[in-house]
């Protein structure tokens, strides 16, 4: 009976297989993160960002990304290898993006994402946030034709929004509470939104009030059209990583907390170096050498080399900077510093002491 | 009387197909085990074991159109539903017309008009070589968006098709047929469908009859060349043998086809999501999204789909049997 030998032979490697398959409880890392052995040996930092959202993350014509996001992607790189080019892109859709990062597809989201209680918790979508990098607001974008000023000239209209978004909820919650009936037309692409919304679909859209205005500073007549005065929700836009891996999430949030601060010490892209010979020559000046890694272990601590913020701030410049750079007044989105400023200039920016 | 010769147990051939069906049974269910197993303890450990308390939950988002009643305060199950009725609705228009274009289509094959004829084979072979979701894309925002609104609206003898939607005259109360009308600048109609439930029923009708078109074309091409010619010795004239001759006897060929033209319609109705028209596919992702329960969605949305798909099936094979040459 050759088929019966055949299948017995089979059978143990039927059963190989099997059991080969479940064997995926991976070993603990020690002290160590998982998540950065696994980029540390992969040589680059898989970072879920939009990539069609101007003066965020957006894919230039040269291949390259620039933005807000993608410079968030290029300073973590610069903390793990030093070398902010150590950055792979991945373009996320909102629906897309916790399932890419809750499967591992991507190291870390910064993806004009905000943050929330039930995308932050365990029993939601388990995310772990860093230091919010973006405070914004929603906002509606309507013609200047269509003569909308304000939520109640949206009665009985059509609006366009991105579903899988806070947005789409803020909508909701702010049409209920002052009983303004509408339709909302939902699209899975910001692509499709503003398609429609430029089709005249639909009179408005809404969004957040700087991705509206990095939308309308690629529309082909920006000036037609109008962002209503009102802000219909708080929208901290904030990057994240998965939960259950507090060194890596450790790691992100202090490389973003030391863009603040060195904004915050007037440590600049240009004058980096100037500052580390300053400090490596003055052993008085205790803060600074700790926090571009001249004395003390804080690299050590997160698992990042000594000099991390050296490499930071000289791969991406400090927040300021990075804020100027893509959004700022000088850029196309010419967005004001408004909440974004440092503490102690009136605005939420604020790094805690890097002791 | 010669002893009989004894057969070892491993080499009798009463025993054997047991044992190998058994071995492989418990194959089958080790492997069955462990891949669930793992699923939970995975699932466990991740904090993600399946719960459905979140349904009763307050949805708190609104949908575009709905057939039945529906609020942001009613709950996730509820909003799952109206989109699972919207989604039936696209289905069972889109199989009807889908049908009506394909037999056409697939009868104009035969055609003695030889303009009819080319005109039939450049839709089929245009329409089915081109993905679907560019199509409807293309529907979408390259023609309905393309229409306007108020006055400046496309009107037909009882059509009017606007940006708005596209508005259809219908008996009025008292069975007063009624027309569409302009009342302070917006359409009015007995009917009328949103653009974008427009845009994926042509997009919807147009592929799959493509399809359609193609299995009728191929269940008239199996009818014997004698039954045309039978009919037509009779003095019927084309349309007549084609509808009480030919049609009949290649109904047992095209029903089989049509099956699974019937399931992919089903399936390709979650491309609703890219034209903005609220299907069960984009009121799960929207859910999904708010919740954060990946997992019981997509239960829920491939349970519903295979039972939309499964009852097609039954349906059609049940049609299937209906039309069966009895044979004597």
């Amino acid at each position: 009976m050759p088929r019966l030998r055949r299948l017995l032979f089979a059978s143990p490697l039927l059963l190989a297989l099997a059991i080969g398959g479940c064997a995926d409880e991976g070993g603990g890392g020690g002290v160590q993160s998982e998540k950065m052995e696994t980029i540390r040996s992969r040589g680059k930092l898989v970072c879920g960002v939009d990539g069609k959202l101007p003066g965020f993350s957006f894919l230039g014509p040269d291949g390259s990304y620039s933005g807000l996001d993608a410079d968030t992607c290029r300073a973590v790189a610069a903390a793990l290898f030093g070398d902010p080019s150590k950055v792979e892109y991945r373009d996320l859709n909102s629906s897309e993006r916790f399932a890419a990062l809750a499967s591992g597809e991507v190291d870390m989201l910064a993806r004009n994402t905000t943050m929330t209680l039930s995308r932050d918790s365990a029993g939601g979508n388990g995310l772990s946030f860093g230091p919010t990098t973006f405070y914004d607001g929603q906002g509606v974008m309507a013609p200047v034709a269509s003569g909308i000023k304000s939520l109640k000239d949206l009665a009985g209209k059509p609006i366009c929004v991105e579903s899988g978004t806070t947005t789409e909820l803020n909508l909701a919650d702010r049409m209920r509470e002052q009983a303004i009936p509408y339709t909302p037309l939902k699209f899975q692409t910001g692509d499709q939104t503003y398609a429609a919304y430029l089709g005249g679909r639909c009179v408005a859209v809404t969004s957040d009030r700087s991705q509206l205005a990095a939308k309308r500073s690629s529309f082909p007549d920006p000036a037609a059209h109008l962002l209503l005065p009102d802000v219909m929700s708080k929208e901290p836009l904030t990057p994240a990583s998965v939960n259950g891996d507090p060194a890596w999430s450790d790691a992100i949030r202090w490389t973003v907390f030391a863009l603040f601060q060195a904004e915050e010490l007037g440590i600049t892209k240009a004058n980096v170096a100037a500052k580390l010979a300053e400090a490596k020559a003055n052993t008085n000046q205790a803060d600074l050498r700790r926090f571009l890694g001249v004395e003390g272990d804080f690299g050590k601590q997160l698992g990042l080399p000594a000099d991390f913020v050296v490499k930071v701030v000289g791969a991406v410049g400090n927040y300021g900077e990075i804020f100027e750079r893509n959004v700022g007044t000088g850029s196309p989105l010419k967005l004001e510093r408004a909440e974004n400023r440092q503490w102690n200039k009136g605005g939420l920016i604020y790094s805690p002491p890097f002791r | 009387m010669p002893e009989p010769r004894t057969i070892p147990w491993w080499r009798d051939r009463r025993v054997v197909p047991w044992l190998v069906q058994g071995g492989v049974a418990l194959v089958v269910l080790v492997v069955i085990a462990l891949l669930l197993g793992n699923l939970v303890r995975n699932l466990t450990a991740a904090g993600l074991l399946l719960s459905w308390r979140w349904l009763g939950q307050p949805a708190s988002f609104d949908v575009a159109e709905s057939l039945i009643p529906f609020d942001a305060a009613m709950p996730y199950w509820r909003a799952l539903l109206v989109g699972l009725v919207n989604s039936l609705r696209a289905i069972l228009i889109g199989l009807v017309g889908a049908t009506l274009l394909g037999t056409a289509v697939g009868m104009a094959a035969y055609s003695g008009n030889g303009l009819v004829r080319r005109l039939g084979r450049v839709y089929v072979e245009v329409i089915r070589n081109i993905p679907l979701l560019l199509q409807l894309l293309f529907w979408y925002f390259v023609v309905f968006l393309s229409f306007r609104n108020g006055t400046e609206a496309l009107q037909l003898p009882g059509i009017v098709l606007a940006k708005s939607g596209l508005y259809l005259a219908w008996f009025a109360e008292g069975w007063r047929w009624q027309g569409p009308a302009l009342v302070n600048g917006v359409w009015q109609a007995p009917w009328r469908f949103s653009v974008e439930f427009a845009a994926l029923l042509t997009g919807l009708i147009t592929y799959t009859g493509a399809f359609v078109a193609e299995v009728v074309r191929g269940g008239i091409a199996a009818v014997p060349r004698g039954q045309w010619e039978a009919a037509t010795s009779l003095g019927l004239h084309w349309g007549a043998s084609m509808r009480t001759v030919v049609l009949p006897q290649a109904l047992p060929v095209i029903i089989p086809g049509l099956n699974s033209q019937y399931i992919s319609l089903a399936k390709n109705s979650a491309l609703a999501v890219a034209v903005g028209y609220a299907d069960l596919y984009s009121v799960a992702e929207t859910t999904l999204n708010q919740t954060g329960r990946a997992l019981e969605v997509f239960l829920l949305l491939l349970g519903a789909y295979l039972v939309i798909d499964l009852l097609i099936s039954l349906v059609m094979n049940g049609l299937n049997q209906l039309v069966q040459i009895r044979e004597r």
